[in-house]
């Protein structure tokens, strides 16, 4: 059986590669909406925020949890709003009119 | 409530990552990426409630107020941003993404009894560390592009040797911490750090001038998916891991992306200190361009049969783009091919210039890439560039001593005639003379110096009616 920490590691490195992949297909184009799309993925920190918030441990950890909920759900609801908003107005000229 | 187990919740997260990274792919084509940001949005659903469901969560009503008062927060500013103000929307999304991650990594040091094992504790510190730079540095670069700072870089004596010091401090606590993670200094440890991080993140950016900002948005937008994967391993979750990986390797790629196109390494871009005030007065002989009316240009254009465009950032300033389309319009309809040429730097972030003719509501296949138009110039009658300056240089392709030199540019200069409209024959960012400007091809409109009132465009030289007359 491996560590933990290396299973982790693998899952990381293969992540990495997946990115490149994926978001080097990317045009141009719509290199600012990855920006703000992929920004809003990082909010996916909340995940931990909400176990801190919630735990009850100690005043501290919940009131750090709190601050970081907020800061991530800005990013998360931010960032994907601003992005629909964004592809909503890349239209062909067909779908113009 | 209710609990899931471990294995349930982690399946969701399973879900959640193929759902991000069918959302990224979708990106690669603006016809499905639409639905790939909303299969990305419901992938973060699907984490978010599967979270609340996990057993360790006793207690709601500051989760409840958080979850309120931050969608309500990041609602009100999706909503309200300008699309000129999309990078410093970008940066504090960046910024709020990195401080969350630190927060948590903080967090959860206190909320543990375990002793953390030597991952643990090494992953706890970087993640504090990238995730603070990255929440101060946004900040400062929102305040640059915002211009609630001036732009240009600050530069003091020693900075970069303080900052060095700074980071050798940071890591050298960290490394205490690392040893013995359950002594009475470890969280005072980790405040030293937070603190430290966090005047790195300030120090880091302010000497970077406002044109580097697009590259410095890219690479805290990979600082913020580093942070995120730190967090990851620090409890270990997978579903973070994978998050911080992908974002990651997108901010790298664009960071890559952006210095390429400026032909600037990252290190020369952080360091470089490009953009200081450069005297331009005594720059020697006087050249002489030759002035036209926006008449001329008129007649010019309608007797074009194919025009490529070239905007700039001083058009997005003049918020002209709007009126830009109309022209577009006004063209096309007397048969003239009308295309746009976007500079990868051209704007303020990755892309944004296609983002703000977007807004104009130019349709997206009129919206060239470089190396798919470059080639088009020599077969173009009219090359109509405006707002635009350095990415147009002829000097990038031969002048060794111009800090342009080696930078794609476009062929502007091949194009039967060109026409430039500007304000003034101020240099751009690069403080390079542009030589385009007095070549015998070249009709230079000049416009007036004020900008962003409602009839700029007009103003800067084209006036609509004598078209819809």
């Amino acid at each position: 059986m491996i560590g933990e920490f290396l299973v982790l590691l693998y899952i990381f490195v293969l992540g990495i590669f997946v990115g490149i992949e994926v978001i080097g297909r990317v045009p141009p184009l719509l290199h600012t909406p990855l920006m703000s799309g992929s920004n809003a993925i990082s909010g996916i920190t909340i995940v931990g925020s909400l176990i801190s918030a919630g735990a009850g441990y100690s005043t501290l950890s919940s009131v750090l949890g709190f601050i970081a909920i907020v800061f991530a759900m800005i990013n998360v609801v931010g960032g994907y709003m601003v992005t629909d908003r964004m592809l909503e107005m890349f239209k062909r000229k067909e779908d113009k009119k | 409530m209710i609990s899931l187990s471990v294995d349930a919740i982690n399946f969701a997260y399973l879900i959640s990552v193929v759902l991000f990274t069918i959302g990224l792919k979708m990106m690669s084509s603006p016809k499905s990426a639409r639905k790939g940001n909303l299969w990305s949005a419901v992938g973060m659903l699907i984490a978010i409630a599967a979270t609340l469901f996990e057993k360790q969560i006793i207690e709601y009503h500051y989760i409840i107020l958080a979850l309120v008062v931050g969608s309500a927060i990041g609602l009100y500013l999706a909503k309200t941003v300008k699309m000129t103000g999309m990078p410093q929307m970008v940066a504090a999304l960046n910024g709020f993404g990195g401080g969350a991650s630190a927060i948590v990594a903080l967090a959860e040091f206190l909320r543990t009894t375990a002793v953390p094992s030597l991952d643990v504790s090494t992953t706890l510190v970087l993640s504090i560390l990238v995730g603070m730079v990255t929440f101060t540095g946004s900040f400062i670069a929102f305040s640059k592009l915002q211009g609630l700072m001036r732009s240009a870089p600050m530069v003091f004596r020693f900075q970069q040797a303080i900052n060095v010091m700074l980071l050798l401090l940071t890591l050298g606590i960290g490394a205490v911490f690392v040893y013995s993670p359950m002594s009475n200094m470890a969280f005072t440890e980790l405040i030293v750090i937070f603190a430290i991080s966090s005047a790195l993140g300030i120090l880091f950016v302010i000497p970077i001038g406002g044109a580097d900002m697009p590259s410095v948005i890219a690479l805290l937008n990979a600082f913020s998916g580093v942070a995120a994967a730190m967090t990851g391993f620090v409890l270990s979750n997978n579903v973070l891991i994978v998050s911080g990986a992908l974002v990651g390797a997108s901010g790298v790629i664009l960071t890559d992306i952006m210095c390429k196109a400026m032909n600037r390494s990252v290190w020369n871009v952080l360091f470089g200190k490009v953009g200081l005030e450069i005297d331009m007065g005594a720059k020697g002989e006087q050249k002489q361009v030759v002035h036209y009316t926006p008449q001329d240009a008129v007649a010019m254009l309608d007797r074009a049969s194919s025009v490529i465009i070239i905007p700039g950032y001083g058009l997005a300033v003049a918020q002209a783009q709007h009126i830009l389309h109309e022209m577009t319009k006004l063209l096309e309809k007397k048969g003239i091919k009308v295309r746009y040429a976007i500079h990868p730097v051209a704007g303020r972030m990755p892309g944004h210039m296609n983002v703000l003719l977007a807004e104009a509501n130019a349709p997206y296949e009129q919206l060239c890439e470089m190396e798919q138009i470059n080639d088009d110039f020599s077969e173009t009658d009219i090359a109509f560039i405006v707002g635009a300056n350095d990415v147009v240089n002829p000097a990038a392709r031969y002048k060794k001593d111009s800090v342009l030199y080696g930078m794609p540019i476009l062929n502007a200069d091949q194009a039967k005639t060109i026409m430039v409209l500007k304000r003034s024959l101020k240099p751009g960012f690069a403080g390079e003379d542009n030589e385009i400007f007095y070549n015998p091809k070249t009709m230079m409109v000049f416009g007036c110096k004020r900008h962003a009132d409602e009839n700029s465009f007009t103003a800067k030289g084209v006036p609509l009616d004598h078209w819809q007359a």
